[in-house]
């Protein structure tokens, strides 16, 4: 009886949550799946949130205990102004630290001087909704959000590959 | 008879949402942000008998783990079921998970306000203190919740969230009925007139408690366990302080060994960050915090919540031989860290610039002073800090590009084990060893790069000193190779020298990657991201393959 009660419960407030659908600013952009992440300033913000007017934009599943997830961002960092002139992509670096390490992640961000837009995923929420299994993982969306391209592990010289694309993506305009 | 008719409730809610959105795409209206996407890994080992160095006798010769995630996404709704197997679980996987199923199944609703989720989930309130649900998948780590779940976003910076549900065990659902809410207001986002304030506050609250039924014949237990956290956040300019502090009523459970003394813990974090230089303290206390939905259960089954440990995580081989993890009984401790980069073309900068990292930490037990007699246990002083050594840690990281073609790190690390009270083995010494780690990087031209290590353990007790060599060979995007060696040359006794040798390779192309690994693998602790699992001795060959699609 008490679980009858709270199935319709449940299907009452996706009713109720439907008629707020039409009345709610963000739709889903593309492929970036819906999740709440916290800022490095301890605000809630949602994924829907992620746009770049139409540019290409870097998804970057990352944490502080992921060797290669590092040496790539740091790789990157060193070539991003000159990224984001010649094509205006932007890199949002997701950190999957939990609670153990993730009062960490603004002081080694800070520590580094990475200029990236940085979100704490501290329960893998945002990983589980885009599917990643492990770190690093990188996705390329274009202006619509929609993956173009993606890779899981990193060696040295995989920005250029991911480079490449961000160019096409850009020129195809 | 009731709980298959939910199951069926359920599966026909699921199927409608599959055949009401098949038919909107036969309609042929425009169906914008719809997809199927999910991932999968499968991992197999074939083991060959290797008595020398301890490795476990596998009847079965192969054993496998497997799984595959299909979610379906249409706008805001997301639906997803998970096929898992375990057919023999691998070495050092709990045992209790052979067999195959759908152990994790739901329908979920998602838009900037509100999310529900009916079915499985996971979860985790502030810092996990009283309430985690996770995974952790190549730990065997498991707790996620079957029930329902709402989150609501009520104002801008106040949101709420609540559940009532069982918790996963293997392939059942646990017998404790689990149920929360949180609050978590960030006022500065809540108050229009704070809004452009220095001053950065968020307060929030949980409340979380579960149920099982009494079937003890000596004891009376309580059925329902009530938990409570408070916790805040501050930011100023540079600095940002945050704290939580969690209650557990009284809940004698196996871990605890049946006292009836409540449950305290309080985690402090400060930082401090500013370009090109970041600061943290840590400070933790935790007094009885074992909290599983069976009060029977132990490890890793049926937790629900999570005590994160302050110390850092390593990953360097030698490094992660004696690693710490929170002992939830009781401990107390303080950890820090603090990185820095030196601009180039300074003294200590060079030409590209040096990072360096330093860090370190020192835990114990709480004070206890035992009651005799009496069901409560211990008493503890909050403020004291009890005599036994559990860890302690020591790291000096620096990382320098030396040219355009060479990046170099070297490491030292000091640590003080109490392998006694960690690995919960009777007659170990307390371990000190001193590791150093050279790291190159180098680039051979922009598609081919070698990596190197030597790594060095020194020590008086456990197995003695050991060394670690490694080469890495990649060629960008697709391939890489490596080699690596441990070898347990400082061993007092001369039969048990072994080298402990791994070749690998793995081709990677887009979100899919596969490995093929011959290895000779010591006995120890395979520990991702803070959390460790124990892994027998072996020698075989591994081949993993890991999508995401």
């Amino acid at each position: 009886m008490k679980k009858n009660w709270l199935s319709f419960v449940f299907i009452l407030l996706t009713g109720f949550a439907l008629a707020q659908d039409t009345a709610s600013p963000k739709t889903k952009f593309g492929d970036v799946a819906i999740a709440n992440l916290k800022t490095l300033d301890g605000k809630t913000i949602s994924s829907l949130e992620f746009r770049n007017d139409g540019k290409p934009m870097i998804i970057d599943f990352w944490a502080t205990w992921c060797k290669p997830c590092i040496n790539e961002l740091n790789t990157i960092q060193d070539r991003y102004a000159d990224w984001q002139e010649e094509t205006g992509v932007k890199i949002i670096a997701i950190s999957i630290d939990d609670s153990r390490t993730s009062s960490s992640v603004a002081p080694f961000v800070s520590g580094k001087g990475w200029e990236y837009e940085v979100y704490l995923d501290i329960n893998g929420d945002f990983k589980r909704a885009m599917n990643v299994n492990n770190v690093p993982h990188v996705f390329l969306l274009d202006g619509n959000g929609k993956i173009v391209l993606q890779h899981n592990s990193y060696t040295p010289g995989d920005e250029d590959e991911l480079y490449e694309k961000i160019k096409l993506l850009t020129e195809k305009k | 008879m009731k709980k298959s008719q939910l199951r069926l409730i359920k599966l026909v809610f699921i199927l409608l949402l599959f055949t009401f959105i098949f038919n909107q795409k036969v309609t042929a209206q425009v169906v914008n942000g719809s997809n199927i996407s999910g991932n999968l890994e499968v991992s197999a080992q074939y083991y060959t008998p290797d008595s020398a160095i301890g490795a476990p006798d596998v009847p079965e010769s192969v054993l496998s783990n497997g799984f595959m995630n299909v979610n379906f996404n249409y706008q805001n709704f997301t639906a997803g079921i998970r096929y898992e197997s375990y057919l023999n679980p691998i070495l050092g996987f709990d045992k209790q998970y052979t067999g195959s199923g759908i152990p994790f199944r739901f329908a979920s609703f998602t838009n900037e306000n509100l999310k529900v989720t009916a079915g499985n989930f996971y979860e985790q309130f502030g810092n996990g203190l009283i309430f985690r649900s996770y995974e952790e998948r190549s730990l065997g780590i498991d707790n996620a919740m079957d029930g329902i779940y709402a989150s609501y976003k009520v104002t801008n910076g106040a949101n709420f969230k609540g559940f009532v549900g069982r918790q996963r065990s293997y392939f059942e659902i646990g017998p404790g009925l689990v149920r929360g809410i949180d609050g978590d207001f960030q006022l500065n986002d809540m108050i229009k007139a704070w809004e452009a304030h220095k001053l950065r506050i968020g307060l929030g609250g949980s409340f979380v408690s579960k149920y099982q039924v009494d079937d003890s014949q000596s004891r009376i237990l309580p059925e329902n366990v009530g938990a409570g956290a408070g916790r805040f956040n501050l930011n100023y300019g540079n600095f940002a302080f945050d704290g939580e502090y969690a209650f557990k009523a009284n809940d004698p459970n196996i871990v605890n060994e049946f006292i009836y003394k409540n449950g305290q813990t309080l985690l402090l974090n400060l930082a401090y960050t500013k370009k090109g230089l970041g600061a943290r303290v840590n400070a933790k206390r935790v007094d009885n915090m074992a909290f599983h939905s069976d009060r029977n259960a132990t490890g890793n089954n049926l937790n629900v919540n999570y005590i994160p440990a302050i110390t850092r995580q390593y990953t360097y081989r030698l490094a992660t031989l004696y690693p710490y993890a929170t002992q939830p009984n009781g401990e107390m401790g303080i950890a820090g860290e603090f990185f820095y980069s030196f601009k180039p073309n300074t003294k200590l900068g060079g030409e590209y610039g040096t990072f360096i990292n330093v860090n370190g930490s020192a835990i114990n037990d709480i004070e206890r002073v035992p009651i005799a007699n009496d069901t409560l246990g211990y008493t503890s002083n909050f403020f004291a800090i009890g005599d036994t050594k559990f860890y302690q840690d020591f790291n000096f990281e620096v990382s320098k590009k030396l040219n355009k073609k060479n990046k170099l790190i070297l490491t030292y690390l000091y640590q003080l084990y109490n392998k006694n009270q960690i690995e919960g083995k009777i007659d170990d010494k307390m371990v000190t060893s001193h590791i150093a780690v050279a790291e190159l990087i180098h680039k051979i031209n922009t598609k081919k790069s070698l990596r190197i290590e030597a790594q060095h353990l020194l020590t008086e007790q456990d197995h003695g000193n050991w060394m670690m060599g490694l080469v890495e060979y990649s060629i960008s995007p697709r391939w890489l190779f490596t080699v690596f060696d441990e070898w347990n040359y400082g061993n007092k006794k001369a039969a048990q020298r072994f080298n402990y040798y791994t070749f690998s390779s793995t081709y990677v192309k887009g979100g899919s990657r596969i490995t093929l690994a011959y290895a000779r693998q010591r006995a120890g602790l395979l520990c991702v991201g803070g959390v460790c699992r124990f892994v027998p001795a072996s020698n075989g060959v591994t081949l993993t393959i890991t999508s995401r699609f």
